[in-house]
């Protein structure tokens, strides 16, 4: 353990950690996860980000967001992305369905007022403006924030090499 | 056994539907795991039934593994289906279609059609039991403490099905390691799903007198019903009247045939699109499709087919699917207003015909409509087309209101012009997934819960007997048929054949020409028609045959019968006179001589 530690919050440690089993499985389990971290350093990135990766690959198979995004398109009519866009909103929903289910952070319309209570969630609610004094405060909605409240990823198998987002297609005639 | 469990086979998805065997029980449906790239495993609602063989080294060793199936060397459902449709050639679809294509070997590896010869091919059983082998190890990998092969299992086929077809989809299910099986037939099913949603509150909906016509259409074929609803001692009974003819034509031919109609637009304006793209225009069609059905005010949707290379942009197609051309298109080519005596076109058949599958020459659902009911006008209450009440619709297709509002337009301009009442619809539920649900709540049914849809078999059968006369050359003697099994007969049950003389020789295979009939329900067990093959109320079937063990040459005198397992599929012996020998006769379904 890296961490430093107070002459007597170790004295304290010691002491709970003789006399109270369950706080000491709890030590144990933070030693354990801190092992594991450690552990996971020795990972090559795209192993320790493989999920990252294989979203990234689900986006461009069906929706060829990897294609999308890596081209240049300034001297492209509207029309011309707009076609392409179709391509990639339907394809990306398509994975996006699949894999979370999303809902609104917070529930009410857009643009209509509404009180932040105390002890709000500050990862959920986002405060701009003019922020001062103890909550609750009266605000107005101005994006509702997205949740995925269900998250449905694909096994994927350990045989393949993540970082091929895309693999290069062929056609024999 | 604590579930039963629905199997729809579909030809283009298959879907798992059950229920626990508990008096209050209630439905579900099973996602099932499968392959959607290589290395990726995924659920979905349904399973597309295609077979994918890959070719030696094509996929990363361990990328088409399965949790149940780590050294998996061929790919069923989702990825077989779309890479597939970029190598056609190792591609296996439409199994089942093959399954009741009396004209092939069915038993033989024949798919992928026309392949080439260095392609490993499949039969289409063996293709039919890598699905359910698949839906299986699913099954097993979600439900381990409950194996399927321990539960009670009802397979859903085509009403339109004959018993050798019948036969083969057991067979697979044998091979698959599938035991406790019964069948039944789709549109029964979609009818059970009804029953099932409708709970109680069925007998407010229909009652004593009604006809209901269930018109389902699949992905690949079209089926249709007609279920009686009759009272027995107070209590409501459905009764299955008829049947329809196997017609191969479904949603996917309206996809292709926009598909090609755009292309054709597309070529115009000097864009020619490859196989890839054309397979991304049809995906494209399906989509706009049902854009513009579920949104009545749209006048059209566009379709984006993404540019081959990754350059995306500047090198994606846009084509529009404008709501005229989607009327004039589906609505009126596959739904066309026609009257209830225009009957489909058949094409000639040139004298070299390609061997393939039989695809319905007409896309006119409504025309095949047309030839059902009137077909059976024998049930039709001095009409000269059976008037049905009531109409319940099942497949995807019918996802599109304005479809469901032709075909009752249509029938009820039939019906009011012939003095009759216009059909009231019965509201099914997920299109999709009733055969699979319908399917679990049967088997429900079968353990003694809710009402049962009787009926027995949709056909009667019939064995050939050349008449006996004196060879005159270059004329073929009329052949007369035998009827074997009754229409209607019950599970379970079995006819006795009234003594004909029949002697078989022993030690050779003896070989009997088989028809069936889907229209004549009143002959008996041991009626003897003239003539069958000239009479179009009959259709000939994969023959039978059968080897008598013994001394070779010797004569036995036999008695037929003929039963009806409880599985739902049918049996012929030879019993013999005055002895203890008992044979089966076999559906051959390896060939059939045209």
């Amino acid at each position: 353990m890296s961490q430093q530690i107070a002459f007597m919050e170790r004295l304290k440690l010691a002491w709970r950690v003789l006399v109270d089993s369950l706080f000491a499985s709890r030590v144990l389990d933070g030693l354990d996860a801190l092992e594991a971290k450690s552990a996971a350093a020795n990972v090559p990135p795209e192993r320790l980000h493989a999920s990252g990766l294989m979203l990234v690959a689900a986006l461009q198979r069906e929706g060829r967001l990897v294609d999308f995004l890596q081209q240049d398109i300034a001297a492209f009519s509207d029309e011309d992305v707009g076609s392409a866009a179709r391509v990639v909103h339907g394809g990306c929903r398509k994975v996006l369905k699949q894999f979370f289910q999303f809902e609104p952070a917070m529930n009410g319309s857009e643009g209509t007022p509404m009180t932040v209570p105390g002890g709000f969630d500050a990862q959920r609610i986002r405060l701009t403006g003019n922020v001062a004094g103890n909550p609750p405060f009266k605000g107005v909605l101005k994006h509702h924030g997205w949740v995925a409240v269900d998250v449905k990823m694909p096994a994927i198998s350990d045989a393949l090499d993540p970082r091929i987002v895309a693999p290069a297609e062929v056609e024999l005639p | 056994m604590t579930y039963v469990v629905g199997i729809d086979l579909g030809t283009t998805n298959c879907a798992v539907g059950y229920r626990k065997l508990e008096a209050d029980a209630a439905g579900s449906t099973h996602e099932i795991l499968q392959l959607t790239a290589p290395g990726t495993v995924e659920s979905r609602l349904l399973l597309p039934s295609f077979v994918y063989l890959p070719a030696n080294g094509e996929f990363p060793q361990g990328s088409l593994a399965l949790p149940w199936d780590k050294k998996a060397a061929h790919v069923a459902g989702e990825f077989a289906r779309s890479h597939g449709a970029n190598v056609p050639a190792r591609l296996v679809a439409s199994a089942k279609s093959w399954l009741s294509h009396s004209a092939v070997d069915r038993n033989s590896p024949l798919l992928p059609w026309n392949a080439p010869p260095d392609v490993e091919r499949i039969s289409p059983i063996e293709a039919s039991s890598r699905y359910l082998r698949h839906l299986q190890g699913a099954w097993n990998k979600q439900h381990p403490e409950r194996q399927l092969a321990a539960e009670d299992i009802v397979l859903t086929v085509p009403a339109s099905f004959d018993a050798a077809a019948r036969d083969l989809t057991i067979q697979a299910a044998r091979e698959a390691g599938l035991q406790n099986l019964t069948l039944l037939e789709e549109p029964q099913a979609a009818l059970y799903a009804w029953l099932e949603q409708a709970g109680d509150g069925f007998r407010k909906q229909v009652s004593v007198g009604d006809v209901i016509l269930v018109v389902d259409v699949g992905g690949g074929t079209t089926d249709f019903s007609l279920i009686s609803v009759t009272e027995e001692n107070g209590d409501l009974q459905l009764t299955r009247l008829a049947v329809g003819d196997h017609i191969l034509l479904g949603g996917d031919n309206m996809d292709l045939t926009l598909a090609h109609h755009l292309n054709q637009q597309l070529l115009q304006k000097g864009k020619k699109l490859d196989a890839w793209q054309f397979t991304a225009l049809t995906y494209g069609c399906r989509q706009a499709k049902e854009t513009l059905f579920a949104n009545p005010s749209l006048t059209k949707a566009p379709i984006s087919v993404a540019s081959r290379g990754s350059a995306l942009v500047g090198g994606t197609v846009r084509v529009e699917l404008t709501r005229d051309d989607l009327t004039r298109i589906l609505v009126d080519g596959f739904m066309p207003k026609v009257d209830v005596t225009d009957l489909p076109q058949t094409a000639r058949r040139t004298g070299l015909t390609q061997m393939a599958l039989p695809y319905a020459q007409d896309p006119g659902i409504t025309r095949h409509l047309a030839a059902f009911l009137t077909r059976q006008s024998r049930i039709a209450a001095g009409h000269t087309f059976v008037h049905p009440t009531a109409i319940l619709f099942n497949g995807g297709v019918f996802k599109g209101e304005v479809l469901k509002q032709r075909v009752v337009e249509v029938l009820n301009g039939w019906l009011t012009k012939d003095g009759g009442q216009p059909v009231k619809e019965l509201q099914g539920m997920d299109l999709d997934l009733a055969v699979a649900r319908g399917a679990a709540y049967y088997g429900w049914v079968r353990h003694g819960h809710g009402i049962r849809i009787r009926g027995g078999t949709a056909r009667s059968y019939y064995v050939g007997v050349e008449a006996a006369m004196p060879a005159v050359p270059g004329f073929e003697p009329p052949v007369r048929a035998l009827c074997v099994a009754p229409f209607g007969m019950e599970e379970g049950t079995h006819a006795d054949i009234p003594p004909q003389e029949f002697a078989l020789v022993v030690g050779e295979p003896t070989v009997f020409r088989f028809f069936a009939s889907s229209i004549r329900r009143e002959d008996r067990a041991g009626d003897m028609i003239d003539d069958a093959v000239h009479n179009d109320e009959f259709e000939e079937v994969a023959p039978i045959e059968t080897t008598l063990s013994g001394d070779t040459g010797k004569l036995v005198p036999v008695n037929l019968q003929a039963a009806v397992t409880e599985v739902g599929t049918l049996e012929l012996r030879c019993l013999e006179k005055n002895g203890r020998g008992r044979w089966k006769l076999e559906l051959n379904v390896r060939t059939r001589d045209e």
